[in-house]
């Protein structure tokens, strides 16, 4: 891993403040500053998670017993595709972006992102995707229905709120490539010199993957709903038998754009967590070139399995054998990284800040939902998974305790390094136990409700599922009012707190060039690049 | 064996051939089934999930060891290694050699599970919003098959009835589909509007119903019961509503069964001319039949 040669002048004012940083709203409307840029970030997505969560209690809560009690049945659709698709492309998307944008020009010694204007351009892009998507969900005919895979021909009966989500798609799909255009070129071009692509932090390098995997694959989504608003409005029959087409065709596209997805919304937190074990490990990571190897290699694969969604569509028994030995080769680098987190706390000298704490949880539980992602690898047994709750229990897994806690372990990581305050560290563990314990309460059930023949995306169920709806109706609760402490801890911190150092974490020594930068970092950063042994 | 196939054989035993097995509360695993497919896929079920229980178990146990072993108040000086090159090799072969163990008895499965060769009956299932359709092609009989009254009214919202009161809520429907014990059945699936899965979860298998397309799956259920499942993939408003129930009585019974419908269906028919092709068609075996002569009754349909 890299260490600082020199940092010589890097904070000080500067003759780019001359032409004046905007203030007050201008600040933040008109800002080209990555620092600033990634704070709308994840203040947006902070916001669409409590609106995502908000849709998720409103699912947990009617089905909390057997009956309708609480919504319409279309009504709960709706619920669940609009839940999916804030917390996809809202939420666990630009907390990312927003995590990058304030991060890899400070761990790559830039003094900015490349692309600052355009930088503003996909933020506010977002804004507006969000606000059409939502806004969808009070015109005739109610919000998009058809779950977030927007499979046809039932999407076609989505009412006026079809083109307002294909368009809310067009428009977020045009963001994050923007993002990931931004995202590459810094890193290509404006790393320190004497940091040579081996030597990048592993944040840095698992964004770069996912920038590509976006580049890739957000395209092609917006191929496949822009063929489904043709087949509505302009007479297409790209996936209607009737002329000739096939609603299969769809899923192909749509799950080559959505396995990757879901890496893109992984890698990040592979990245964050293989920052912060070392650190509190006080140890390097254990096998640097082969976590980025590992990385690769998953993108790769990435690419080529995208059809273990569709076991259940009839496809040839080639191609379910194809899908079945590509999907389960996943599990071998998957699990490289694991062993290489564990490898890298042995004999280490761990301390358990909440960083750290969210961390070992993800380490823990995304192991948890990759062990399930093993087992409906297999096609026989994914007949019976298919549909089912065990489904939904294996990627909340991998995306709440796996993405979601990355997220918030990078931002225990790095918040005081943004704000200069230390947070409360009580209040912290108690969100994190809280988190912890309620996460599993609320997704493990799933698991045996699903195995027993659960459908998924049911408003009402039969009564042998009314034990187990019950207790994970009762740990979503538990968790959606633990992240209220969460924002709690993230506005007490930035109003004040105890002063942070520059290190922050003194006792662990942290190592990475935005440990270099006085807290809070300066609003221009590395404008004389640091040089990097 | 499981509760679930003692119950089911206990009640084959005593005759009761409506009596399907218990739907018990706390269930938490895979049902083995009733048929040789459904035990096959429990078993590879059984088997991958305890080598993953037995990686967790060895992955959490070092992870454990190491946060209680190597925290800071009790091993403050951290040791520096960063590479293991045998170590790096053993935890990249050793997940190669436990993957290619679990790919083999799949992949007999999955062969078995498609092959639809030599079926006795064939039944072509159609998926309609929000109910389904059965036809048994070449017997001259199809009904339509929704969810029974007793649980549509007890699922109107605030209907004022305790769910828990209503026998097999949301798992009962007017009229079932009705099948030979020991006898392999094929079944066609397609879909009239959008898509939906026809799942009975003790036959091991889910599928697909495509408009335009037709899917097969095959199953050959060894004990009389009666068995529950539901449509599997979202498709509308009431898609938690359009249950699968799947009656399997013995060949006599169901011989009889199939007389009485016929019978049922055969005055309805006898005045229109054009039901005459429909009744030759009756007379071949189904076993003859090929997908080409389902795909055509499909378009027929449609």
């Amino acid at each position: 891993m890299s260490s600082v040669h020199s940092v010589s002048a890097a904070t000080a004012d500067h003759a780019h403040e001359d032409h004046g940083a905007p203030v007050g709203w201008r600040r933040w409307v008109f800002a080209t500053n990555h620092k600033d840029i990634g704070t709308l970030y994840l203040l947006f997505s902070l916001l669409m998670f409590f609106i995502g969560g908000a849709m998720a209690m409103i699912i947990r809560a009617e089905l909390f017993q057997p009956g309708l009690q609480l919504v319409d049945p279309g009504f709960f659709n709706m619920m669940t595709t609009v839940h999916a698709l804030i917390m996809v492309f809202g939420a666990v998307m630009p907390a990312t972006v927003g995590l990058a944008n304030w991060m890899l020009p400070l761990q790559v010694g830039a003094p900015d992102m490349a692309l600052p204007r355009m930088n503003n351009f996909s933020f506010w892009l977002l804004v507006a995707a969000f606000t059409l998507l939502i806004m969808s969900l009070f015109v005739p005919g109610g919000g998009p229905a058809a779950g977030w895979t927007l499979y046809p021909p039932l999407v076609i009966q989505t009412g006026n709120s079809l083109p307002m989500a294909i368009f809310a798609i067009h428009l977020a799909g045009a963001s994050s490539i923007m993002g990931s255009i931004n995202i590459i070129v810094t890193i290509m071009n404006l790393r320190a010199p004497g940091m040579s692509l081996l030597k990048m932090p592993l944040f840095t390098w698992t964004w770069l993957i996912t920038a590509y995997l976006l580049i890739a694959v957000m395209p092609v989504f917006a191929g496949a709903v822009t063929m489904v608003l043709t087949d509505h409005f302009f007479g297409t029959t790209f996936f209607s038998a009737t002329g000739g087409g096939d609603p299969v065709l769809y899923q192909h596209v749509f799950w080559f754009f959505g396995h990757p997805e879901v890496y893109i919304m992984i890698l990040p937190a592979f990245g964050i967590v293989s920052e912060i074990i070392p650190t509190f490990s006080r140890k390097p990571l254990f096998g640097y070139d082969a976590m980025v190897f590992a990385t690769a290699s998953i993108a790769f694969l990435s690419f080529i399995v995208w059809a273990h969604h569709m076991f259940t569509t009839g496809m040839p028994l080639a191609g379910e054998m194809f899908f079945m030995l590509s999907t389960m080769l996943i599990a071998v680098p998957t699990g490289v990284k694991v062993f290489n987190w564990t490898a890298t706390m042995w004999r280490g000298s761990l301390s358990f800040e909440p960083p750290m704490l969210f961390s070992l949880s993800f380490l823990f539980l995304f192991t948890i939902g990759g062990l399930s992602g093993l087992m409906m690898s297999l096609a026989p047994v994914d007949f019976q998974y298919h549909d089912t709750y065990f489904i939904v229990a294996h990627f909340h897994y991998v995306l709440v305790p796996g993405a979601v806690f990355g997220i918030m372990a990078g931002v225990y990581y790095w918040l005081p390094k943004w704000t200069g305050h230390m947070y409360s560290m009580t209040l912290a563990k108690w969100h994190f136990w809280l988190s912890t314990i309620f996460v599993n309460v609320l997704f493990f059930p799933q698991h045996f409700l699903g195995l027993a023949g659960m459908p998924r995306r049911i408003p009402d169920y039969a009564t042998q599922f009314a034990e187990f709806n019950m207790i994970s109706s009762i740990g979503a609760f538990g968790f959606g009012l633990s992240q209220l402490l969460f924002a709690y801890i993230i506005w007490s911190c930035v109003r004040g707190g105890e002063k942070a150092s520059d290190k922050v974490w003194d006792s662990a020594d942290p190592k990475g060039l935005e440990w270099t930068v006085p807290s809070p970092a300066p609003h221009h950063t590395f404008d004389v690049p640091p040089v990097v042994k | 064996m499981s509760k679930t196939l003692k119950y089911s054989a206990v009640a084959a035993a005593l005759g009761t051939l409506h009596a399907g097995p218990a739907l018990a509360a706390w269930e938490m695993n895979l049902r083995v089934g009733v048929t040789e497919l459904s035990r096959e896929i429990h078993g590879l079920h059984m088997m991958v999930l305890w080598i993953c229980v037995a990686i967790a178990a060895a992955v959490f146990g070092v992870m454990i060891y190491s946060i209680v072993r190597f925290r800071r108040s009790n091993h403050p000086e951290p040791a520096t290694f960063s590479h293991n090159t045998k170590a790096e090799i053993i935890w990249t072969v050793i997940p190669v050699i436990i993957l290619v163990a679990m790919a083999i008895p799949a992949a007999e499965t999955l062969i078995k599970i498609e092959d639809t060769r030599n079926s006795e009956l064939t039944i072509k299932v159609t998926g309609y919003q929000w109910k389904w359709h059965y036809d048994y092609i070449g017997h001259g009989v199809n009904f339509f098959s929704a969810l029974d009254k007793v649980s549509n009214a007890a699922r109107q919202p605030n209907s004022g009835v305790n769910p828990k009161d209503v026998e097999n809520y949301l798992l009962a429907v007017d009229n079932p589909l009705v099948v030979p014990v020991d006898t392999k059945v094929r079944v066609l699936l397609t879909a009239g509007d959008v898509l939906h899965a026809w799942w009975v979860p003790d036959f091991g298998m889910k599928k697909d119903a495509i408009p335009g397309f037709v899917n097969e799956i095959w199953f050959k259920a060894d004990v009389p019961g009666t068995y529950r499942g539901q449509c599997a993939e979202l498709c509308g408003r009431d898609h938690g509503f359009m249950p699968v129930v799947v009656e399997v009585r013995s060949k006599e019974d169901y011989a009889a069964w199939l007389a009485k419908k016929q019978a049922a269906a055969a005055p309805a028919a006898d005045p229109a001319p054009a039901a005459a092709p429909a009744a030759t068609a009756a007379n071949v075996p189904a076993n003859t039949l090929t997908i080409d002569g389902a795909t055509a009754s499909v378009a027929k349909a449609e």
